[in-house]
């Protein structure tokens, strides 16, 4: 789950992190008068997206008066900001964030990750920040340090000290760097986070040290231990198809096709639209249903693949293990009479009974085109779209020629 | 004994009273595992299913001489399990709980490790569908009767991925020695590699299918390992050609976040080692019976 930039920074400042002054608003009357609750002649104003890469996308202004403030955050609020992060969708900005001015000696890189490779928490810095670590690891990889931490022991003084040595810093700065990278840690540490990047950490010339961003994603498997982290979720930067198969406990991953999936399995969901992209058509999202699916939960995965109104075909791929086919089918069929699925349906069905599951779709009179195997059922479901699409671009052909 | 487990494997359930636990506890006795008790603080002394309850890991060890353990626990509670169950003497255990937060798993990888190699545990999980050894021993949650016994062994992050595998070579005739299930989080008990080094071992075993999808480095880990250290045919397919990049495809660590994790890139790492690619997930089973069968006419 990723948080805002000034959730973040709160975070941060909290664990001795130093960061710039700022205040929240929703308006443009609200970021004149935090504007001039920091004081001074300069502020920034910062779109609160979940994406990097705003300012190259018009998310951050720097302005030298009050009407400059204003006409920023009128500019702002309200607009979805693109970015090469948040895809062409782009992402909804309904709030500001205005700050102080920092004057820059000097940008560091540094990011806290889990490593999957040590299995640890990793500490990345670099002296050369400002850029993306894409494009350091590209042009100055030897500026890149490295360093993990023992989940046992906690990072130690040591650590950060030899970063901060690392990056070049000042003697003078070696104190307060120590400081920040042990405070960054203990929140990445207390807080179950899975990622925490500042980009840049700045050396300001008076001779501080400060966040001059900060982006944070926790871990969701263990938001049930940090309530206070499950309360900065803001549903506004959601895909909206994927909060309302996550409110109802459904893995779902929008995606840009139009081939809807309602799959069992992450691996198997993966693989069944790797076989659609394979047989010509596109996924329209991932779903995996989960193990125990009940038939209300089969209605509800067809309730979420249809709330995308790109969808033009489905194809349902179940292979039962600890799920039973003949619930599956029970599914099906309740969601084809009660949520009305009015685009081609193809299922396949295999493992634990597998036969009731056919017999009760069989029964049920609706139209379901059935497949045996994962290669028949990525057929079926593309030539199944391709005569839906092709139905409709002639329908839509006889009502231009009237 | 194809690897891991057999049917004289002594074996205990953690979270055996719950009705996850007791479901698939059943399920693996009427498979034929050698079910020897269960653990539930707090129900030590019941008798469940017609076998003894303990209190804890250490206990049941004592009492039953049990050697492997798998865990049902809810996440909140499921690191705690596996580090009772190494320092219990525990020698192999399966973790299917899904939703142990990421910190929680490296401090049970970091715990493990107080023991030297050949005392330590092995752990394959968490959020795995477990491991079956065909016609001997089901430890997991897997249909048993989608397996053929036979001479192919199989490791694989996803369960129903898996049982897809198994279910194409079952219709070719084709056999499994041992199958795997290492879970899709992105810190987990053993590696790809881990697994290939005992199927690299074991006699009852002629050739391998790894099933790797998106994220984290382990297929890469274990293609160059197979290039230098394996004699055996390894065959692989990874999932998710079709997943864009930084979008989390439902297990938690099916993520690309970094160079070398999408399909495409581990597909590449793997055919440069020489490993037989599975172009699509519908060809499992021919592509394994070609395989098999270049074997025999080389023999």
């Amino acid at each position: 789950m990723d948080i805002h930039e000034y959730q973040a920074k709160e975070l941060l400042a909290r664990h001795g992190v130093h960061v710039p002054r700022g205040g929240l608003a929703y308006s443009p009357e609200q970021a004149t008068y935090r504007a001039s609750e920091i004081g001074g002649g300069k502020w920034v104003v910062k779109a609160q997206i979940h994406s990097g890469a705003r300012g190259k996308a018009g998310g951050i202004r720097i302005c030298s008066s009050d009407q400059e403030v204003s006409d920023a955050a009128e500019a702002m609020l309200g607009r979805k900001l693109v970015t090469h992060q948040t895809g062409p969708r782009g992402k909804l900005v309904s709030r500001l964030y205005v700050e102080e001015t920092v004057d820059i000696g000097q940008e560091i890189y540094l990011a806290f990750v889990l490593d999957r490779k040590a299995e640890r928490v990793m500490i990345v810095a670099s002296a050369a920040g400002g850029m993306e670590i894409e494009e350091i690891a590209e042009k100055q990889p030897d500026s890149i340090i490295r360093a993990t931490v023992d989940p046992g022991a906690g990072m130690q003084h040591y650590q950060a000290r030899e970063i901060a040595f690392g990056l070049g810093l000042e003697n003078n700065l070696i104190g307060k760097a120590t400081e920040t990278l042990l405070g960054c840690y203990r929140v990445f540490r207390d807080y179950d986070a899975s990622m925490l990047e500042i980009n840049p950490l700045v050396v300001t010339r008076d001779g501080n040290l400060m966040a001059l961003d900060a982006k944070m994603s926790f871990d969701e498997n263990a938001l049930f231990r940090r309530p206070q982290i499950s309360e900065l979720r803001d549903k506004s930067q959601e895909d909206p198809r994927e909060t309302f198969a996550s409110d109802r406990c459904l893995s779902y991953v929008g995606l840009d096709g139009d081939i809807g999936c309602i799959i069992n399995g992450a691996g198997l969901a993966m693989a069944t639209m790797d076989m659609i992209k394979i047989a010509g058509g596109e996924p329209a999202n991932f779903l995996d249903i989960g193990g125990g699916a009940s038939p209300e939960r089969v209605a509800k995965s067809f309730r979420a693949v249809l709330g995308d109104k790109n969808v033009k075909t489905i194809l349902v791929n179940i292979f039962a293990g600890i799920n039973r086919c003949d619930w599956v089918a029970e599914g099906v069929v309740k969601a084809i009479r009660e949520v009305g699925v009015n685009v081609p349906l193809v299922v396949r069905l295999a493992g634990t009974k597998v036969e009731e599951g056919r017999r009760i779709l069989a029964d049920s009179g609706e139209a379901v085109i059935v497949a045996e195997t994962l290669a028949e059922a990525a057929d079926k479901a593309v030539a199944a779209w391709l005569s839906a699409t092709m139905k409709k671009q002639a329908e839509g052909k006889k009502e231009w020629q009237f | 004994m194809a690897i891991l487990i057999n049917r004289g494997t002594r074996a205990i359930v953690q979270g055996f009273t719950g009705k996850i636990g007791s479901f698939h506890a059943e399920d693996m006795q009427r498979y034929g595992t050698n079910v020897v008790g269960g653990v539930t603080p707090g129900k030590g002394g019941q008798t469940h299913l017609g076998l003894p309850v303990f209190n804890t890991v250490k206990g049941a060890v004592r009492e039953t001489r049990a050697e492997a353990s798998i865990v049902f626990v809810p996440p909140p509670f499921a690191a705690d399990s596996i580090m009772e169950a190494a320092d219990a003497g525990i020698k192999f255990c399966v973790c299917i709980t899904d939703g142990i937060p990421s910190q929680d798993m490296m401090r049970v990888k970091r715990y493990m490790r107080r023991y030297r190699f050949e005392d330590r545990m092995r752990l394959i999980g968490p959020n795995c569908a477990g491991i079956i050894t065909p016609g001997q021993a089901l430890m997991g949650i897997m249909p048993g009767s989608i397996y053929l016994p036979g001479r192919v062994g199989i490791v694989g992050r996803s369960g129903t991925l898996g049982y897809e595998a198994a279910s194409q070579m079952k219709a070719l005739g084709i056999g499994v020695s041992t199958s795997v299930g290492i879970g899709g989080d992105p810190i987990n008990g053993s590696s790809f590699k881990d697994i290939l080094e005992l199927f690299e071992q074991d006699d009852d075993t002629d050739a391998v299918v790894m099933i790797g999808e998106i994220g984290g480095p382990q297929e890469a880990e274990a293609a160059l390992w197979a290039r230098d250290n394996m004699r055996k045919p390894l065959i692989a397919y990874i999932a998710g050609l079709s997943a864009p990049k930084g979008r989390r495809m439902g297990h938690a660590g099916a993520i690309i976040s970094a160079f070398g994790e999408s399909a495409q890139e581990k597909v590449e790492i793997l055919k440069e080692a020489g490993v037989t690619i599975v172009p699509t997930p519908a060809s499992f089973g021919e592509i394994v019976a070609g395989v098999m069968a270049d074997r025999t006419n080389a023999a």
